[in-house]
């Protein structure tokens, strides 16, 4: 039985916990703080939805969890803790076994991830050799297993080619087959369904919210699309420019968001209630990140501007654990 | 296709098809000789597209990625030639036109690509981006060149203040502003979009959709707005072209293919679009996949994927035929025998 969404919350722990997460990149042109101060909690088998636009800093608090920020980048400061072992603490090879353990990573290209002159069964039996002491035979036991769980027909023959003979739809098939291995706790996918068609996406999303639910492992999805995380998502966390401006729970964020940042994503997307007249959009355009404006960095795009913006917005925690980051909120004032 | 008088069509296609052939090569021919049976491969990327495209309106063309829409446009925009059919600007077949009259052709319809970054000359300033072909084509006199872009700049929503920078010192929405004035500077009256907000942002996405429709106005522009997403040729189409494997499944006016989608693709397509609803959605995956045009399905192309598929559809290929005032579907269920 699938727990309800209440359910699910109350027995299951904290899974992840990161507390004012910065990582900042030094460059020649000066500080890029591409993530600013993340607070993420995420419990046990939920499904989170980053959305941000690019240069939000959605995908480096991603990579941020799994260490693979590269020089000149740097986790800064903040505190980040997975089932109660702190990730910041962690060295080489306690990343390397973390990594594709319990936490796996599906990326938004997967000719990128997948290795061009290995064939799947190799990939997928070293995937798990990593990790855990099995044998070749057992691996591959268990490979085929994943793929018929993604959804892959004659999971025999697709074990033995290569990546360049299969599609994009099915690579990226792949690479969540080669995430789910070794059972994660949690999977983290950036814009995994970004380079797909309309058609695979569906598929994609389908199977991976079915095997979340089935399995327990909980889920981060990085995503320009509101649309897309609006139907998979528990809850919704939206970011702009390093920091998130928003959180809550789907419904929450879709039907009654609070800080117009969400509000304006919202009404700019396309759709058949906005044909045949102007969309709304948000004025200007995201704020570089080498010098962002004083206070709150939607300030200058947003028309619900108070002379309060001037000054850094403070974290608004509501009941029920929505947070917002507004000093005039929409639908009445700060609590 | 529905025959509609042919006053309004400005642009007007049939049975247009592009073959790519993959020679056998020198190694081919070799190996020939030894007796490797070595084949050229041709592959179908549009098999027969017919079309009308009425003065001031929006098509939409959709479809999955190798389905054929890009190369249409392409063959449209004169960048590719076609293997077969004919294409005819203001009731003039393309083989019949005049000196002028392909001229205005060549200059009336133009292409804005997909990826900002990759369709601007990175070492042309703005000015001589934008200007350039006006120039060339004695639109404007070199002398008033600078105005003429500066205007144009002001129009799509930049800066004229920014003529002498360099493509590298704007941002992909920004970008994409300049493709839209390089395209508006010889006048045309046709501009075929090729996923042209696809890369773009949801907000910047937004702005550049104003533009088209603000400009479509002020210039009085017909729009082919290719895209694989639905979101966005729903809300800017005013009629629809479905493609599936190099061929029109079903072609429709927007509110009819939204409402009461004929085509099965279409219905199973349309399921798939994701919707800001925040509600637990259940999704009813399409089957399988986009076969390869190398080796496409006997009869309906699409019979494969198909809930619906019958006998009839596995060995005969479904012709265009109308199923309703000015709609067209390739279904056999739409005609029983």
């Amino acid at each position: 039985m699938i727990p309800t969404d209440n359910a699910r919350a109350q027995d299951a722990g904290s899974l992840l916990s990161i507390k004012g997460l910065k990582t900042y990149f030094a460059t020649r042109a000066g500080v890029v703080k591409a993530v600013d101060g993340v607070d993420i909690e995420l419990a046990k088998g939920e499904i989170l939805g980053l959305v941000g636009e690019s240069g939000s800093g959605k995908s480096i608090t991603g990579f941020s969890i799994l260490g693979l920020i590269d020089p000149p980048g740097r986790i800064v400061s903040g505190s980040m803790s997975y089932n109660g072992k702190d990730l910041t603490a962690l060295d080489e090879e306690g990343w390397r076994q973390l990594r594709g353990g319990d936490i796996a990573m599906i990326f938004q290209d997967p000719s990128m991830t997948l290795n061009p002159v290995l064939r799947i069964d190799a990939q997928m039996i070293e995937a798990m050799q990593a990790h855990a002491n099995v044998g070749p035979a057992q691996a591959y036991a268990r490979a085929r297993e994943v793929l018929v769980m993604v959804g892959i027909p004659s999971p025999d023959e697709r074990l033995r080619s290569y990546p360049h003979e299969l599609s994009g739809g099915m690579r990226q098939r792949i690479a969540i087959a080669i995430a789910l291995m070794n059972k994660p706790g949690l999977i983290i996918a950036d814009e995994p369904t970004t380079a797909l068609d309309v058609s695979i996406q569906g598929q994609i999303i389908h199977e991976i919210k079915k095997l979340c639910r089935q399995v327990g492992t909980a889920l981060i999805w990085v995503t320009h699309d509101l649309a897309v995380v609006a139907g998979l998502a528990d809850r919704i966390a939206v970011m702009y420019a390093g920091r998130i401006v928003e959180l809550g729970t789907a419904e929450e964020i879709i039907e009654n968001p609070r800080h117009p940042y969400t509000k304006g994503l919202i009404e700019s997307v396309p759709s058949r209630s906005t044909r045949g007249s102007r969309l709304h959009q948000i004025p200007g355009m995201t704020p570089s990140l080498l010098n962002l404006p004083q206070g709150c960095a939607f300030r200058e795009r947003c028309a619900y501007a108070v002379s309060a913006c001037g000054d850094e917005p403070l974290n608004t925690v509501e009941a029920g654990g929505r947070t917002y980051r507004c000093w005039n909120p929409l639908g009445g004032p700060r609590p | 296709m529905t025959t509609q008088p042919n006053a309004e069509a400005i642009l007007e296609f049939q049975g247009l098809t592009k073959t790519f052939v993959t020679p056998i090569g020198v190694i081919g021919h070799v190996a020939n000789l030894f007796g490797a049976r070595v084949k050229k491969t041709e592959i179908k990327a549009v098999a027969g597209v017919d079309l009308q495209v009425r003065r001031g309106e929006v098509v939409g063309i959709v479809g999955e990625s190798g389905c054929g829409k890009s190369t249409v446009a392409r063959m449209l925009a004169g960048i590719s030639s076609l293997s077969a059919g004919e294409i005819s600007y203001q009731g003039v077949r393309l083989p019949d036109m005049t000196r002028e009259q392909r001229r205005a052709f060549d200059l009336g319809v133009q292409m804005i690509f997909q990826d900002p970054f990759a369709s601007l000359n990175p070492r042309m300033r703005v000015v001589d981006i934008i200007g350039e072909p006006a120039v060339v084509h004695g639109i404007v006199k070199s002398s008033e060149k600078r105005d003429y872009v500066i205007e144009l700049m002001e129009k799509v929503g930049l800066s004229g203040a920014y003529a002498d920078r360099y493509p590298h010192q704007f941002s992909g929405g920004q970008r994409q502003r300049i493709g839209i004035a390089r395209a508006l500077a010889v006048k045309p009256s046709i501009l075929i979009c090729d996923e042209a907000v696809a890369a773009l942002d949801v907000s910047i996405q937004a702005q550049v959709l104003n533009l088209f429709m603000d400009l479509r106005e002020e210039f009085d522009l017909t729009y082919l707005f290719i895209s694989h997403n639905l979101g966005v040729v729903e809300h800017i189409s005013d009629r629809v072209v479905i493609m599936y494997l190099g061929k029109a499944v079903e072609v429709a006016s927007t509110e009819d293919l939204f409402d009461n989608p004929n085509h099965p693709y279409t219905r199973l397509l349309l399921d798939q679009l994701p919707l800001l609803e925040a509600r637990e959605r259940d999704y009813q995956p399409i089957i399988g996949e986009l076969p390869s045009p190398l080796d496409p399905p006997p009869g309906c192309p699409f019979h494969p994927r198909c809930p619906h598929v019958m006998d009839r559809c596995r060995s005969e290929m479904p012709q265009l035929l109308p199923v309703g005032p000015d709609r067209v579907s390739a279904c056999h269920l739409n005609a029983p025998v």
